[in-house]
């Protein structure tokens, strides 16, 4: 049994063989594997007894659910105006300089993937950004560049 | 019309004298109608936006017969500008899950959601200890009703009541018809209130301080208060509890820097209001509703570009169900950047004008329908900066 189908196979034990487990089950693999690959849809609608196109359908409809290959972690940066305003250009260039990749790209070591996102809900603490499910508000270039920093000193 | 000066309130917030468990300790020993009848009698209109009164919301749901009913706190917030249930989850979660015990008391549900949007997810943990120590107590207390939580995955559209279920159902979050609204088939096809964050709070607080008490804030049209977040160009930005329905100028007072251009109200899918219908403009359900978010603009800021990442939200965001929402979405963008640049004359504003109105005639549901109030409230109001 590999990895994922072991991991999908723990995830419907905690969450049900039900229709309705299928958001937290798709959530949990995104969890581990930053992504959705075809074999894990394919088990999950197998263990949820559900058609392929149906997991496929809900996957792609959901931001945080990738079914493309992402690092292991992924920068959203809030893009919305009040972000904007506070000045996220700044923030995102000086990401994309030291990442060496443009928003939506991948770092060729795989730690990272840097993408904009709608808005996160921190407007008077803007700009913000989410690494994972982590928050950081009010930042500055340097504080920016300095949480990635320690995230790429964290990630094997 | 009733106005009044802008008045700060501390009811969602206070933690001095407001014990959530002891008001639904309280509570639950009360019957279910005279709960419900106090709720209606406060005047408590949702705050996620729409503004449903929620008394009667939670009046049909108990008078349905089909069974399991649900109760679920919509915590996917995710319009731009909006930030203050995230602050209330976190600040007092307790006054959240006592609404939602209180309503499932009162329509005779055994089960709540909160639907907590993906972006949040560092709150779950917290909520997590926090929602497994109330259920312990309900139990405790005899009250048959558990909370349990479910994460979004970044969609805006899954605000959006119907869509909610439907993603809490495992599918793509597109809006259903309506009717049948939720009162009649909600989660799973079932009965269930769905509130928002916000409103819960108030539920509890309007069982802690008397229907009376909440009465005696806002206007005949807007009864009590509401927490507004605040952004944009302004020195104090936060969230504020303020009574409802004053007049946006003194609001302005309050929070512009003195610059003031204009006024986003509620959102990216709310209305712009100029600095020069400030004076005439009334925040509540008599004038501009507004689920809080209030953006701030002053006179440094081209509102072509506020109106473009508007439009850029929509575009990402429409969930491609309904052709007036997916197709009119994108044509306003393309649209305003053909003017722009000139490639369309000026008065293709017009015809795209048309077609917003047309996009709120006949989109499915609220996201498709209400791009029209950016847009035109913008395009009218600063015809020469989409322009030129």
């Amino acid at each position: 049994m590999s990895t994922t189908e072991q991991l999908i196979k723990n995830l419907v034990k905690s969450h049900g063989k039900s229709r309705n487990s299928l958001m937290p089950v798709l959530q949990g693999v995104v969890q581990e594997e930053r992504m959705l690959s075809e074999e894990a849809m394919l088990k999950i609608a197998e263990a949820l007894d559900l058609s392929s196109a149906e997991v496929y359908g809900t996957a792609s409809f959901y931001t945080f659910l990738d079914t493309i290959p992402r690092g292991k972690n992924i920068v959203r940066i809030c893009k919305t105006i009040t972000c904007h305003m506070k000045g996220k250009d700044e923030i995102i260039n000086a990401l994309e300089k030291e990442l060496n990749i443009k928003v939506g790209e991948t770092t060729s070591d795989k730690k990272f993937t840097l993408l904009s996102a709608n808005c996160l809900g921190w407007c008077h603490k803007g700009p913000v950004m989410l690494v994972n499910d982590d928050v950081y508000p009010d930042l500055t270039v340097d504080k920016a560049l300095d949480v990635i920093h320690e995230y790429a000193r964290k990630t094997k | 019309m009733e106005t009044k000066n802008l008045k700060k309130v501390d009811i969602i917030f206070e933690c001095e004298h407001c014990d959530p468990i002891k008001v639904l300790d309280r509570t639950v020993k009360r019957k279910a109608d005279d709960i419900i009848l106090d709720i209606i009698d406060s005047g408590l209109k949702g705050r996620g936006g729409a503004g449903f009164p929620t008394g009667l919301k939670w009046k049909f749901t108990k008078n349905e017969s089909a069974t399991p009913k649900y109760v679920i706190c919509n915590a996917d917030e995710g319009e731009p500008g909006t930030f203050k249930d995230r602050e209330i989850l976190d600040q007092v979660p307790e006054k959240v899950f006592a609404g939602m015990a209180i309503c499932g008391h009162s329509i005779g549900a055994h089960e709540g959601f909160i639907y907590l949007r993906g972006e949040y997810n560092f709150l779950l943990k917290t909520l997590n200890e926090k929602i497994d120590k109330f259920n312990k107590h309900l139990k405790d207390i005899g009250v048959d009703f558990v909370i349990k939580i479910k994460s979004g995955s970044g969609a805006y559209i899954c605000g959006e009541e119907s869509a909610l279920f439907e993603s809490m159902e495992g599918k793509r979050g597109e809006p259903r018809n309506k009717p049948p609204y939720p009162t009649v088939s909600g989660y799973n096809y079932k009965p269930t209130v769905i509130n928002n964050v916000e409103t819960l709070v108030y539920t509890t607080m309007i069982c802690d301080l008397g229907p009376e008490k909440f009465k005696s804030l806002g206007t005949s049209d807007s009864r009590g208060s509401k927490v507004f977040s605040v952004s944009g160009d302004t020195p104090i930005a936060g969230i504020y509890e303020l009574e409802l329905g004053m007049p946006l100028k003194t609001f302005v007072d309050e929070f512009g820097d003195g610059d003031t251009k204009a006024v986003q109200v509620g959102g990216a899918s709310g209305h712009c209001i100029p600095r020069k219908l400030l004076e005439d403009t009334v925040i509540g359900f008599e004038g501009i509703p507004t689920g809080g978010s209030m953006m701030i603009f002053n006179s440094t800021r081209s509102m072509y570009n506020v109106l473009h990442d508007y439009l850029e939200f929509f575009t990402e965001e429409s969930c491609g169900q309904c052709t007036p929402c997916r197709v009119g979405c994108q044509q306003l963008l393309k649209g305003i950047e053909a003017v722009k640049k000139g490639d369309k004359k000026p008065d293709y504003l017009e015809d795209m004008k048309k077609l917003a109105v047309n996009m709120k005639l006949s989109a499915k549901c609220g996201l498709g329908q209400s791009v029209a109030n950016p847009f035109t409230t913008i395009v009218d109001n600063f015809r020469e900066e989409i322009i030129y």
